[in-house]
């Protein structure tokens, strides 16, 4: 044993900093190093148990957990949002062991960790968004073999995602993937955006900030340096194309955001917010109002008569 | 410094003569590792890393914060003739515990500090196809990152092109490096290093003098 | 004024209070102290021990107590304990011929040397309630002298008393460098995988899987003909060589189970008509997982004994990736995680798809 790996600073409950032994630490640089110098390739190593469940964030987290400093300032998000329960239980994780502020700003954050969205607002340069993988092979739901699915890789042997995409076509009239639609990162490696809606892809390409990706259970970690092309799969005659809703955000009106849809009875009716809760605060902050933003949202509720418990 | 007084008889290390490490190893070293991560992220881009440590002749403060950041017992090392003495060996064994081989091609990371004798960039592991990750990482210590020719670089992380000028490189090394660029996603990344900054230049980048 | 779902750290922390609530039950009833549960839930810490990696019955006994019994969640606490300790390095073999057997039976043979002990067993039991545990005193300290010592002279292994005539394989060194065995817990699989890796897989892998596909292997799902060579069990020295030392010393005793299944095998182009091994080993007594580990070890040996794999206990990608209960309950769970986002995806593509097939089925109408 060296003398690094036998000092360490513990932190909350006799764990180091940020959790992770050094080694382990050292062991996921060095594979975040290959990930950024070989951009979209899939760098297996040596996962640890982490003390959340396998699926839940574990490779996200020992990502961020490798990379985060007690100078940074954390976000987490899940499906967009800060206050879901799995994003709120990773910040917690995150500000127990590693005693770092946390933010709801993207911008004040310098590290993002998010699961199945890119924040609405752009990133910068000094920021690291770091993705939670559930599954980081986007040729696996075509082949289960890692063996095979490896040397495509290796071979750059993309024509079965090729051929299947085509088929798509063929039978629906439109390529029939809108999440963790598959993307060329750099011309070379076929990549999984993670499950983030395809709406997002386009934001991947050429994005300021350093994107990492850290698959726990598959224990694979990926990267895209700043400022890389990614680009999204498709055809001449189909070219790839992002969601877009006949609405806008129903509380801060925006036209160019990723929609929840949001049931509000079990007659049909329906809103649409956007996912990204910080984003849509903060415009509302600065006057933006939907259709039903707050004082819209009172004149709906008085003229339906429901809406006592809220207006209190 | 002669090898009696860095090993001590039974083949341990005297600790006594050894220089101190990082002085926070938790702390400095995620410092430094982000660093790193930005001068591979941002390639050409120089970076000045934290904690001056100062590590045994004739190691910069940066190469020994990349050393101390990086190696350790699952990492074998190449390092040139001119680093290769008796009280660096016994600093990366004591604080890193990485074995020391003697054939560039079976290390995961290359320690140079003479560049102009170093080996061509083909005797360091180049990775294989199915695992390019398989090949190896070099600390490359100039004596200058200003004053060398201006190189031009292209590739992921860069946003139109950048300009580095590290010194102090073989005649063949630009030629070297476009072969390894042209092999892409096999091939060796490089940290240069000098003083207190280090300069990123992974395989994926295409360079131009 | 619709509010998103918040989860809020409020709710977390009520959940964990009411978990506590639920663990505890009623007051009335006295505590568990993990002393009962390490002296009278064996086999349950015996389960958690070896699928949670970490020989400590202590530990084990409280992952059992705050998993509220829940085996899997037991040995997932224990693992995720396990992976912040500091690794000091490998121990040497542990030698099983030299075990203090309280327990082995062969199948093979009516006698061998060493004789059969039946020891500790649920075998013969009746499986009938034994209504007198239920009563309120409890049934009071066992019969003493029914209970066997462990039997301390070193015992031949079936599969040694084999080899003597060549009958069955040698048991070969590790493919290439015999000193470096493959750790699962600090590097991530690899295919195709060394017979040390996937015996590190299948110990730590889930017992019910592992019986499943055993057994289909017996109902024809990849046959090898299994006769249980030998299952011993008792405690066995662990040794450890310091560096500075050089030399072997004892750390202590551990209680494992070993299981040697012999195969049949009519031969290949390159070797003989011999008996094959097939090999299961746990941590304390886990007779079902050892037997059921050495049936899909034998299994997936396919590949080096030029057996065609056509069936999943055969194929090494399908056992070992699947087989860790840890990783597979997680997945399976993390479908409980909001999916918010890409359910609105597939919403829009829905829609859009069931569009453009009623626009088809109007024109074709028309």
């Amino acid at each position: 044993m060296s003398a690094a790996q036998q000092q360490a600073t513990e932190g909350d409950d006799g764990y180091n900093f940020a959790y992770l032994d050094e080694q382990t630490k050292r062991m996921i640089r060095r594979c975040l190093l290959k990930a950024v110098a070989v951009p979209g390739y899939q760098v297996p190593f040596g996962g640890r148990e982490m003390p959340l469940p396998y699926g839940w964030g574990t490779g996200g987290m020992q990502v961020t957990a490798s990379i985060i400093g007690r100078d940074d300032t954390l976000k987490v998000i899940d499906q967009g949002a800060d206050d879901t329960t799995n994003a709120v239980n990773i910040r917690r994780f995150f500000a127990r062991v590693a005693e770092v502020p946390t933010t709801e700003s993207t911008a004040e954050a310098s590290i993002v960790q998010t699961r199945h969205r890119v924040p609405e607002d752009p990133m910068r340069e000094d920021q690291i968004i770091v993705y939670q993988v559930p599954q980081p092979e986007p040729l696996r739901p075509l082949e289960p073999r890692e063996i095979e699915c490896r040397k495509m890789h290796a071979y750059k042997e993309y024509g079965l995602m090729q051929v299947s995409l085509y088929e798509d076509i063929a039978r629906f009239g439109e390529i029939a993937t809108s999440y963790s639609y598959p993307v060329m990162v750099g011309d070379r490696y076929l990549m999984s955006p993670t499950p983030i809606p395809k709406f997002d892809n386009p934001k991947m390409d050429d994005f300021p900030a350093l994107q990492l990706f850290g698959a726990g259970r598959e224990k694979r970690i990926y990267a895209i340096p700043p400022y890389t092309k990614v680009k999204s799969l498709d055809f001449d005659d189909h070219p790839f194309a992002v969601q877009q809703w006949e609405e806008d955000c129903a509380l801060c009106g925006a036209e160019d955001t990723f929609l929840d849809e949001v049931i509000l009875d079990d007659q049909g009716g329906k809103m649409y917010v956007c996912s990204d809760s910080h984003y849509c605060a903060r415009r509302r902050a600065e006057g933006h109002e939907g259709k039903l933003s707050e004082s819209a949202a009172r004149a709906y509720a008085a003229a339906v008569g429901a809406a006592e418990e809220e207006e209190a | 410094m002669a090898l009696a007084t860095s090993l001590n008889a039974s083949g341990g290390i005297d600790t006594a003569e050894l220089r101190p490490g990082l002085a926070d190893p938790v702390h400095d070293s995620q410092h430094i590792f982000r660093g790193l991560l930005t001068a591979l992220a941002h390639p050409g881009r120089p970076v000045t890393l934290p904690g001056d440590v100062a590590g045994p002749e004739p190691l910069d403060p940066a190469t020994t914060a990349v050393a101390l950041t990086l190696l350790d017992y699952d990492t074998p090392l190449w390092i040139d003739w001119i680093a290769d003495t008796p009280p660096l060996r016994a600093y990366l064994k004591f604080h890193c515990g990485c074995p020391l081989v003697e054939r560039s091609q079976d290390a995961a990371f290359g320690l140079v500090t003479d560049p102009e004798n170093m080996p061509r960039l083909a005797l360091f592991a180049q990775g294989r196809d199915q695992y390019p990750d398989s090949s190896a990482s070099l600390l490359l210590q100039v004596p200058s990152l200003e004053e060398g020719p201006a190189v031009t670089l292209k590739g992921p992380g860069i946003r139109e092109t950048a300009t580095i000028r590290p010194a102090g490189l073989p005649d063949w090394f630009w030629n070297d490096w476009r072969l390894n660029a042209a092999q892409f996603p096999l091939g060796v990344d490089i940290f240069f290093t000098c003083g207190r900054s280090v300069v990123g230049l992974p395989r994926s980048i295409l360079a131009e003098g | 004024m619709y509010v998103a779902v918040k989860g809020g750290e409020q709710a977390i922390l009520n959940s964990h209070k009411l978990i506590a609530e639920e663990r505890r039950g009623d007051t009335e009833v006295p505590e568990l102290s993990l002393a009962q549960i390490k002296e009278q839930m064996q086999l349950a810490v015996d389960r958690v021990m070896t699928e949670g990696s970490l020989y400590d019955r202590d530990l084990a006994a409280l992952a059992i107590k705050q998993a509220q019994g829940d085996l899997l969640e037991a040995i997932f606490l224990l693992r995720a304990y396990r992976t912040t300790l500091t690794r000091f390095g490998e121990s040497e073999p542990i030698d099983t011929s030299c075990m203090a057997v309280r327990r082995r039976i062969s199948a093979a043979y009516k006698d061998l040397p060493g004789g059969q002990v039946l020891g500790p067993s649920y075998d013969y039991t009746h499986r009938l309630l034994d209504f007198a545990l239920a009563a309120e005193e409890g049934v009071g300290a066992p019969e003493a002298e029914a209970a066997e010592a462990g039997v301390d002279e070193s015992i031949p292994r079936v599969t040694d008393i084999l080899n003597h005539e060549g009958l069955i394989e040698e048991e070969t060194a590790l493919d290439g460098d015999a000193g470096a065995v493959a750790d699962l817990t600090r590097e991530p699989l690899r295919f195709p995988a060394g017979r040390d890796l996937r015996l590190q897989n299948l110990a730590r892998g889930d017992e019910g899987f592992l019986l499943a596909l055993g057994y289909s292997t017996q109902r024809g799902y990849g046959r090898n003909h299994p006769f249980a060579g030998e299952i011993r069990l008792g405690e066995v020295a662990v040794e450890f060589v310091p560096e500075e030392l050089g030399f072997p010393i004892e750390l202590g005793e551990i209680t494992v189970t070993e299981c040697q299944m012999i195969n049949q095998f009519a031969g290949s182009a390159g070797r003989p008509p011999q008996f094959t091994r097939g090999y299961g080993l746990s941590f304390g007594h886990c007779e079902r997982k050892t037997m059921a580990m050495a049936l899909v070890d034998r299994a997936l040996r396919a590949r080096e004994l030029d057996e065609t794999v056509e069936y999943p206990a055969q194929d090494e990608e399908f056992v070992l990736y699947h087989s860790d209960n840890v990783e597979a309950s997680g997945f399976v769970q993390h479908l409980k995680l909001p999916h918010y986002v890409d359910f609105q995806s597939e919403l829009q593509l829905i829609r859009s798809l069931r569009r453009r097939h009623d626009e088809e089925q109007q024109e074709a109408a028309e």
